[in-house]
């Protein structure tokens, strides 16, 4: 998905750096192969970006400027949750909720782009104080999951499985807001992806709520 | 063998001494894992100095061994440890990390590529950097 936004930038003093939240190193793999980035693909196996960034979900994106500066803290990139809308049983989506999906990843490409192309001048870019203003919130609750999720990580990997899942239910309930925790220790389908039937009670349970967070941009679903 | 996971990475302390509350490590990997030093003017990292407090100082620090997990609650910040007390997670506090984030620098990280080389953000210090997250999950 990012590979085409590099190549038409890469140009302009910009790269993508893509991280993997994947705490079995071998699960993301097949698709770096797959994707053959030329820009840096990471693999994040303790979520060190969600303690540093508070990143909850994915996909989430930080833009940062030249200097290092955050520009636009972590926010879903350009994901709409159409998939809410989708038919469980055939994965078939609504006409109108794939193309609202489709203008949510084009809209915030594009602001992407604009960024790149003019910096600070882009409307897309936040000032100071905007940027703060759109911080994650953190709480003494979620960096303490974070480091139970961190132990568990080290604990499955020394194969004490039954006390990693301790530390892991654990953490989900003191970061509920994280869906990175939840999937991450929850159970997988065929696809090798965490969307089994309680991953679902768990997405309606939002109601109104978002899967994805709003972005604050224009034109964004 | 303890094991000690800090913002700094992963660290293996084989003369680490591991009870319900203590973790005392030698001066060395406590330097290396935390950056915590004990001087005469108390625990010290770079430039800051924390002085033990009265009366309790043999609990912190004895010779130039530090007690991490002690450290850790006096400083306020968060600590877990496995239940065998092989494993420690010294971490950091959301009101540290809310005001490291206010300054709008980002944070520091160095993680490796599929090929296991390690890769850091400030390696692209000059650049426009999206930085975006995924899983296979």
């Amino acid at each position: 998905m990012w590979q085409a936004l590099y190549e038409e930038l890469a140009g302009r003093n910009f790269v993508v750096i893509a991280v993997a939240m994947d705490s079995r190193e071998g699960d993301p793999l097949p698709w770096i192969e797959a994707a053959h980035p030329t820009y840096p693909a990471l693999i994040d196996r303790e979520h060190r970006l969600a303690e540093l960034y508070g990143v909850v979900n994915v996909p989430q994106a930080v833009w940062i400027d030249e200097q290092g500066r955050i520009v636009r803290p972590a926010e879903p990139a350009g994901a709409y949750e159409g998939f809410r809308q989708m038919n469980r049983a055939t994965g078939e989506m609504p006409e109108e909720t794939a193309r609202t999906t489709a203008q949510a990843k084009a809209t915030y490409m594009s602001a992407i782009r604009d960024w790149v192309l003019r910096g600070a001048a882009s409307p897309h870019a936040f000032a100071a104080d905007q940027a703060r203003a759109h911080l994650p919130v953190l709480t003494e609750d979620a960096v303490l999951a974070q480091a139970m999720f961190r132990l568990a990580q080290l604990l499955r990997r020394r194969g004490e499985q039954a006390e990693a899942d301790r530390w892991l239910a654990e953490a989900r309930r003191r970061h509920p807001a994280s869906w990175c925790i939840w999937r991450q220790s929850a159970g997988v389908n065929g696809m090798g992806l965490a969307a089994q039937p309680d991953f679902w009670e768990r997405v309606d349970a939002l109601g109104e709520n978002r899967y994805y967070a709003k972005v604050d941009m224009e034109g964004m679903p | 063998m303890v094991t000690v996971l800090t913002a700094s990475g992963e660290w293996a302390a084989p003369e680490a001494e591991a009870s319900n509350e203590a973790l005392w490590l030698s001066g060395r990997d406590a330097e290396r894992a935390t950056g915590w030093v004990a001087k005469p003017e108390g625990l010290c990292r770079g430039e800051i100095c924390v002085p033990l407090p009265a009366g309790r100082e043999q609990e912190l620090v004895r010779g130039t061994r530090v007690n991490v997990a002690a450290l850790w609650r006096h400083l306020g910040q968060p600590l877990v440890r496995s239940e065998s007390g092989h494993a420690w997670v010294l971490g950091q506090s959301a009101r540290d990390r809310a005001a490291a984030l206010e300054s709008l620098q980002a944070p520091e990280f160095t993680l490796p590529d599929a090929a296991g080389r390690p890769h850091s953000l400030s390696d692209h210090r000059g650049k426009k950097v999206l930085l975006v997250t995924w899983a296979s999950w």
